[in-house]
């Protein structure tokens, strides 16, 4: 053991430098002091409290802490929080309105049973809602391939495909109320 | 799970980069999407002793399609790629590989120059870039040099990038003449790494007779594999050639090695069946889709 073998590669043992970061979550600035390792689901919940991302396999195959960045949906376990900022993290908590109001894809889970344990759903709901953004009116097939990339060990999947449709339905009857001139018959098709 | 400590690099410019990965030499990783760079030091198969993230430098994140062809900077992301109207009209391939790399979720952060630099032989750009005879731009401090897709992969997960130096573009070349062109895959799940994968192109005459069919192949090789095909097929219609025996052909150079997920013997089927798949479906886009883009 007294050879010249290179130490362990960790540095653990030092000192790790922290970087100070200013992240915009949810549409509030945050700030934070983070090692630059520190990934972006763990920043999220260790140094933020935004708890509602979940943390599944951190190599980026059960989709479990999929967030927004940008409007676009990101494993936050394979980005570090110290790369993520400048850009708008959208997160399970910023999902909802000011007024308390669930978004349509969390409407659509509840009324179609879309969860069970419910670990795998905040994954889900930011594919799914940046996903309508793009596609508002998806078939089953281009839904079931939307949420393709996200692992569920509860429902079978079912009940999750039949919650896009669902949501993407009461996506368009909010935005009917909101610019009301707009027929109804023409969106319910 | 959790990485190994790193000292970070946040460079705001390609210049900024370059000095950064010239001080640190062989410890330094260049980070851009992180898609295969994050799990690897998660899982703690390695551990750079300094990341240069480059995902400041948005002089990088672009797309550029010229008559010749596409060039794709570090920065572009896979989905901006596939999205990308104008680079799908010259290299319709772009596309069809990007559709199979991982889950749409992963394409929005992965970039397309660096799964090439990833140099994993089960990376579908990495097939796409050697069926089209493209190539990457690397550069260094002070210095910069273009490599061809034959010479840029060196080994499973190994490209010719030396230490200090930084991928920076990669040009995907538009096939010249009435060619068609499509990208498939067998894989155990949906978005999981392919056990075999086939890139074809077939380019007919005028009389719509196949002058030269070839196939680039992804998991059976330690580097992308291309082989020519033509023989099989030469003067044949896409509706008489027999693909069958272009697909034989491909199997005599084929030599998979086996692991957990598939046998050497059923990866060469699989690269069988989806040679002939291919190369069917690349000469019928061969046939109808060029009238429309020589009319332009």
């Amino acid at each position: 053991m007294t050879d010249t073998a290179p130490p362990p590669t960790t540095t653990g043992a030092q000192e790790e430098e922290l970087h100070p970061i200013r992240l915009r979550v949810n549409g509030v600035l945050r700030t934070a002091e983070v090692p630059a390792r520190r990934l972006l689901s763990d920043c999220l919940r260790h140094d933020l409290g935004l708890t509602g991302t979940h943390v599944g396999c951190e190599h980026g195959v059960c989709g479990a802490c999929t967030v927004q960045v940008d409007g676009r949906p990101m494993r936050s376990c394979l980005m570090f929080a110290v790369s993520a900022q400048d850009h708008e993290i959208t997160t399970v908590e910023g999902l909802e309105r000011p007024d308390g109001t669930l978004h349509a894809v969390q409407r659509a889970f509840r009324e179609c049973h879309g969860l069970q344990c419910g670990f795998c759903t905040p994954g889900f709901l930011n594919v799914i809602a940046a996903f309508l953004e793009e596609n508002p009116k998806p078939s089953e097939e281009e839904a079931r391939d939307a949420v393709a990339g996200n692992l569920c060990r509860c429902t079978g999947y079912q009940n999750i495909v039949k919650a896009v449709l669902r949501a993407a339905e009461l996506r368009l009857e909010e935005q009917v109320d909101e610019d009301a001139p707009v027929e109804v018959d023409e969106v319910a098709r | 799970m959790k990485p190994p400590a790193f000292k970070y690099h946040a460079p705001a410019s390609l210049a900024e980069a370059l000095d950064a990965l010239d001080a640190v030499g062989h410890d330094g990783k260049v980070l851009a999407g992180g898609q295969s760079l994050i799990p690897i030091l998660n899982m703690r198969l390695a551990a750079p002793a300094h990341l240069v993230d480059i995902n400041r430098l948005s002089e990088l994140a672009y797309v550029r399609t010229e008559p010749g062809g596409v060039t794709v900077g570090a920065l572009a992301r896979h989905a901006d790629v596939e999205r990308d109207a104008d680079a799908y009209a010259a290299v319709p391939l772009l596309r069809q590989g990007l559709r199979l790399v991982a889950h749409p979720v992963i394409r929005n952060r992965g970039t397309t120059v660096g799964s090439l630099a990833h140099a994993d032989p089960s990376g579908e750009m990495t097939a796409v870039l050697a069926l089209l005879g493209g190539s990457v731009d690397l550069v260094r401090k002070g210095a910069s040099r273009t490599v061809g897709a034959e010479d840029f992969f060196a080994g499973p997960l190994e490209s010719c990038i030396e230490p200090g130096e930084m991928a920076v573009s990669a040009y995907f070349p538009r096939l010249a003449g009435r060619t068609g062109t499509e990208f498939v895959e067998a894989a155990r799940r949906h978005g999981d790494y392919a056990m075999c994968g086939v890139a074809a192109a077939v380019t007919l005459d005028d009389d719509l007779r196949v002058t030269r069919a070839r196939a680039a192949y992804l998991s059976v090789s330690p580097v992308p594999l291309v082989l020519d095909l033509t023989e099989a097929v030469h003067g044949a219609t896409p509706a008489t050639a027999r693909w069958a025996d272009a697909a034989a052909l491909a199997v005599l150079s084929i030599e998979p090695e086996p692991d957990i997920h598939a046998t050497a013997e059923y990866r060469a089927h699989l690269a069988r069946v989806l040679t002939e798949r291919a190369l069917r479906a690349a000469a019928q886009r061969a046939t109808s889709t060029d009238v429309e883009r020589t009319s332009r």
